[in-house]
């Protein structure tokens, strides 16, 4: 297939159409798309999250949505205790909550993090179809964990009735905190790009080619994959935590195994290893359920023909249909 | 806490047990014939508790419903299999989880669009319906033994059909060497859709059996699955004689815990507390011991020769 244009320059046009398209809406009125936008911009992190893991690393992790739900109950926990006034804990040491939106990214991400270093340190003992099994059977524990504990509201979720403050914003405004948002998502992504060429970025990708080789240059596979899986996890946490503030709720749906599949769709649907990929994803999966969804309540099994077209068909998913097949794969 | 009660939830754990062997067996038989990993399995599940439940609705006869069940989830597998699961035995494991999460989201709305998002209800039939009183006077739903028994009794016939007739010896050769078969002459394609209908059927049929102890609804099938692919992890892929001993051990373990914990922790801490901190704990139990046994046996419990 010729290549229509650089992957390069098409990444730049997207990050534009993604900033254009919510200030037009902006001021055209319409806050509705403004925060539509916001939550294709969230989504797609969680996926740029993932696609470290999985589309770097090669690892199929199918609990994703653990981390996910992680970083957002880590927000939700920490704003209600402000909320009320209630300490989360007096001894040994007292800790209050808060509505710092830096203080709760930083807890979503630590807590995540070590989630994902428990996981990932279990799971990466094992490979192929057992690694996502058990990473799906992680993400259930905590799942039905979040269910069953009924101090945070158990099934029925939690409310952050004001959202978290951030220095210097109106994070009520939808465009400030859309902007806000979208300033986290493209600095990760300049974080990714600049690890991708890294030392670590090349031998993690070395491990998904050749794991035997990378032993032996004398460096640890187990350990390269688990310094990604945790970065991975962290990331997805991250965005957890800006989706809870997006909705002001977070409830175990966040950590449901089709939420899982879903930041996995994000990554086929724009292309698996592409640095745009889970971007062009998310704002397809978001524009999909907004357009068949105001028609029809059944739209998720469109989405499932479209998702299943893609897979046997459509392999290199958006990015690869517009700028060709990945160099030097 | 008497020794009856005690009784009566090792009876409805080895219930989950057979349910959940039912599941994994299919599961685990797919994998190690075809390589596959395949999360519509639990929609097959599903499918075979709503055709259960509307055939036994019109006829009157749970009976029916749960031949009607078995053929429909075959035949359903079959298709399936024909139309998208056989282009994906060449792809990664990446591309069958999408897929299939895909046929996973397809049947999920389609059964709704059919049947409506509220739950069906289905009746044991009638000669089950009642409690039976086991030795030792301890009443128990015949339906619940029944289970057990049809999911031991069909266990066993498993093991006969793979270690004994022309076509278990065929998913044996199938398991352990796919090109060598093929040379030899047998339809590899063939075979490939037979082992899928039989574990559709099954789910299909464990599917019917469980409609008529819990509603009959759109997602029924999504927590027996997540449970059976630990059911697989702990037994080890591709072992019928694995996947058995870990669904009654997850079966069992999973009851037992939801039963006794709470009031075991009772008695360290308040009742109510332990009530919540109990049943939370209770269902994590069958997660933390997949990753006991990952720890010392990372292939599981029974690791086939593959």
């Amino acid at each position: 297939m010729p290549k229509l244009i650089t992957e390069h320059r098409l990444n730049i046009i997207l990050a534009l159409i993604l900033l254009i398209g919510p200030l037009v809406a902006h001021y055209a009125e319409e806050p509705f798309l403004v925060t539509l936008a916001t939550r294709a911009t969230i989504l797609a992190l969680a996926g740029v999250g993932l696609n470290i893991a999985l589309g770097l690393g090669g690892l199929v992790s199918f609990g994703h949505a653990a981390f996910f739900g992680l970083g957002g109950y880590a927000v939700g926990i920490l704003a209600s205790h402000h909320q009320t006034y209630q300490p989360l804990m007096t001894a040994p040491f007292v800790i209050n909550g808060t509505n710092q939106m830096l203080i709760l990214w930083m807890v979503a991400i630590i807590v995540s993090g070590i989630a994902a270093l428990l996981i990932g340190a279990l799971s990466l003992r094992t490979s192929g179809v057992y690694f996502i099994m058990i990473t799906l059977a992680f993400a259930q524990m905590i799942y039905y964990f979040a269910i069953s504990w009924p101090a945070y509201g158990g099934e029925d979720g939690l409310s952050i009735y004001v959202r978290n403050a951030f220095p210097g914003i109106n994070t009520l405004r939808p465009l400030d905190f859309f902007l806000l948002c979208y300033a986290v998502l493209i600095v990760v992504l300049i974080a990714q790009w600049r690890m991708t060429g890294a030392r670590f970025g090349v031998a993690l990708q070395a491990v998904r080619q050749n794991e035997g080789r990378v032993a032996a240059l004398g460096l640890s596979p187990y350990r390269i994959r688990l310094a990604a899986f945790v970065i991975s996890g962290m990331v997805t946490g991250l965005a957890g935590a800006l989706y809870a503030d997006l909705n002001r709720f977070v409830s175990p749906t966040m950590l449901s195994w089709h939420l899982s599949g879903e930041i996995m769709v994000f990554i086929i649907l724009g292309g698996v290893a592409r640095l745009f990929g889970p971007v062009v994803g998310a704002c397809l999966f978001v524009l999909f359920e907004h357009l068949f969804g105001s028609f029809t309540n059944h739209w998720q099994f469109f989405l499932g023909a479209a998702l299943l077209a893609v897979v046997l068909f459509a392999r290199g998913g958006f990015i690869g249909l517009v700028a060709g097949r990945v160099e030097h794969d | 806490m008497s020794i009856a009660l005690f009784l009566e939830q090792i009876l409805n754990g080895l219930q989950l047990g057979v349910t959940l062997f039912l599941m994994a067996a299919g599961l685990t038989l797919i994998f190690g014939v075809m390589g596959l990993i395949n999360l519509a399995h639990g929609s097959l599940f599903m499918v075979g508790g709503f055709v259960c439940a509307a055939i036994a609705a019109a006829t009157g006869s749970f009976w029916l419903g749960l031949a009607a069940s078995l053929v429909a989830a075959a035949a359903l597998g079959a298709i399936v299999e024909i139309v998208v699961i056989r282009r994906l035995y060449d792809r990664d494991h990446l591309d069958q989880v999408l897929a299939t999460f895909a046929l996973v989201l397809m049947f999920s709305e389609g059964v709704r669009f059919i049947f409506g998002s509220f739950p069906l209800y289905l009746d044991p039939p009638e000669m089950l319906a009642g409690p039976i009183t086991l030795p030792g006077g301890l009443p128990y739903p015949a339906y619940r033994l029944a289970i057990i028994l049809a999911g031991l009794l069909i266990a066993v016939g498993l093991g006969l059909l793979i270690s004994r007739t022309r076509l278990g010896m065929q998913i044996r050769a199938g398991e352990s060497d796919r090109e060598m078969i093929a040379a030899l002459g047998v339809d590899i394609r063939f075979l490939y859709t037979v082992v899928f209908a039989l574990g559709a059927a099954l789910a299909g049929f464990a599917g019917a059996m469980i409609g008529a102890i819990q509603s009959v609804q759109v997602g029924m099938g999504e927590p027996v699955l997540i449970l059976a692919f630990v059911v697989i992890v702990i037994g080890g892929i591709g072992s019928i004689r694995g996947a058995l001993v870990a669904a009654l051990i997850v079966g069992i373990v999973d009851t037992m815990g939801r039963f006794l914990l709470p009031s075991l922790l009772a008695n360290v801490m308040e009742a109510s507390a332990a009530r919540g901190v109990g049943s939370a704990i209770a269902s994590m139990l069958i997660y933390l011991l997949m990753a006991v046994v990952l720890v010392f046996k990372p292939k599981g419990l029974f690791p086939a020769n593959a």
